[in-house]
């Protein structure tokens, strides 16, 4: 059978996919060392607490008590290049034309169901896609607006007083530490998600992160109407 | 055997030249996301199974070398700094995030004021420098710098127009409270003291308990923000010990840490003075 080797990610996104993944964790670490001074959040059902973030055991096990001057130099360091690096993304996104493989449309959100369906082998048919399916489409722009929010509720917490419009507008300084904090829950949340779906699509897929290249069965001559991009 | 590694690798090269890769769009599908957004696919010329595999090879060991020596030269870079420089770098960081706020900063800018009703529980921590009994007769405020420099009592310092606010107290370890302060506004303090323009300010002022056992910095113009106060009343209330009786510094521009209680001293300076948390590895600057 013949190959054709496909181009999936570019030098430029596989670099910054790269780079942020120590640099989110860097921030979720030291975000960690900062939040147990004052680690009053937890998952309630009425007056029950479910889970409290987070147990003793857990500081302990991961040695993150009386580490909040660390954390906070170690956050305010990273927070340049975390923000820099997802800034750089966006513009990347936008100017080379990724974007058409990475936003949704309003239909994504009625075909994201069936990917799932179709991933938990319920539904038979694959929808259609691009490089990636309306459900990835959804899960990749969502993290990115996620850092924007972790950026801006970030903001709203460093500067509340200089910037107590931003502050007020997120619902006050106590909600802008809420909020920041279940957007790192759901970071690590998307993480796990990522890694299961990366293990689940194999080697070839993972790899294609690293080199930019996939091997993929030739097409039928007649089938890709065949147009050349101006370079 | 190595003419053949040339053929592949100049293969590789002419595919990573991205005037030689083929552009098409997916097919026609309406249900498509990829077709409603024109998305590309970058392909290859169609090649044999086996020399796929080879350039894939190629691409993929170039890909991992590359990418693990830059998470090897991340991971060692970072543990074989000496700790003197990661401090060092730290530090200027703390010092580079201070430039850019001070750069953006506006004395115009307020912290919101609260409703009585929002008024809770003060919070008590921190205790350095006020472990010794003062009585308020016997306390005086030394200010230098400034004027002749002078010895003021507590009701010299009553007489100065007074201000009250309700703001947010922020502690750096991330909880606040909101508090009902009341007090003299440090730039009418600056004035009543006869001190000169702010303008013609020093650009730092010291502050320090009167055993010196805590100390704080500030910048001329967090100091001089309206929002500063030397407050001798909390929460309707002439300030208890433990909140820093007779009299501390109280402003939602600067964290806790920076709101001295039991003041003893006040110094102006053009020299960046000592502080107690940012000896301990907390920023000097603690601006918010």
């Amino acid at each position: 059978m013949e190959k054709q080797l496909e181009k999936k990610h570019p030098l430029a996104v596989r670099w910054m996919h790269w780079i942020n993944f120590p640099l989110l964790a860097l921030m979720i670490w030291s975000g960690l060392l900062i939040y147990w001074a004052n680690a009053i959040y937890s998952l309630r059902l009425g007056y029950y607490e479910i889970f409290h973030f987070f147990p003793p055991l857990f500081y302990e096990t991961l040695g993150i008590p009386y580490r909040l001057a660390e954390g906070l130099q170690l956050h305010f360091f990273f927070m340049w290049l975390f923000t820099i690096n997802g800034i750089a993304y966006i513009i990347y996104t936008f100017l080379s034309g990724e974007w058409r493989a990475l936003l949704p449309v309003p239909a994504s959100f009625r075909r994201a169901p069936l990917v799932a369906l179709h991933d938990a082998h319920i539904v038979k048919n694959k929808p259609p896609q691009g490089k990636y399916n309306d459900a990835q489409r959804i899960a990749y722009t969502s993290v990115i607006l996620m850092g924007a929010g972790s950026v801006i509720t970030g903001l709203a917490i460093y500067k509340p007083t200089q910037m107590s419009w931003l502050t007020s507008l997120l619902g006050g300084y106590e909600w802008a530490r809420w909020e920041h904090f279940w957007l790192t829950i759901l970071f690590v949340l998307f993480f796990a998600v990522h890694v299961f779906q990366v293990a689940m699509a194999g080697w070839a897929n993972f790899r294609s992160m690293i080199s930019g290249y996939d091997v993929v069965d030739a097409e039928k001559p007649a089938t890709p109407k065949e147009e050349v991009v101006e370079a | 055997m190595s003419e053949d590694k040339d053929i592949i690798i100049d293969g590789v090269r002419e595919l990573e030249n991205k005037g030689d890769t083929k552009a098409r769009s997916w097919p026609d599908d309406p249900e498509n996301t990829a077709t409603a957004l024109k998305e590309f696919r970058y392909l290859s010329e169609p090649m044999s199974d086996t020399d796929a595999k080879r350039q894939m090879f190629i691409l993929s060991r170039r890909g991992f070398l590359v990418g693990g020596m830059a998470g090897l030269l991340g991971i060692f870079g970072w543990r074989w700094m000496p700790e003197d420089t990661k401090n060092a770098l730290l530090r200027r960081t703390f010092e580079f995030n201070e430039s850019v706020s001070q750069a953006f900063y506006s004395p115009k800018r307020l912290a919101p004021e609260f409703h009585p009703s929002r008024i809770t529980a003060a919070r008590y921590n921190g205790a350095m420098g006020l472990e010794t009994e003062i009585t308020a007769s016997d306390w005086r405020l030394n200010v230098t710098g400034i004027g002749g420099g002078s010895a003021l009592t507590i009701d010299q310092i009553k007489a100065m127009p007074r201000t009250e606010m309700i703001t947010e107290l922020k502690c750096i370890e991330g909880w606040s409270t909101i508090v009902h302060w009341a007090g003299v506004r440090f730039s009418d303090f600056v004035a009543a003291c006869g001190g000169p323009s702010p303008s013609e300010l020093p650009r730092y002022v010291a502050m320090k308990t009167p055993d010196e056992k805590y100390y704080v910095g500030w910048d001329i113009e967090a100091i001089m923000h309206p929002q500063t106060l030397l407050a001798y009343e909390m929460n309707g209330a002439p300030l208890t010990n433990e909140h820093g009786a007779p009299l501390r510094l109280a402003s939602p521009t600067k964290y806790g840490i920076k709101q001295i209680k039991r003041i003893g001293s006040i110094e102006f300076t053009n020299e960046r003075p000592r502080d107690y948390w940012a000896e301990n590895g907390y920023d000097w600057y603690a601006g918010l």
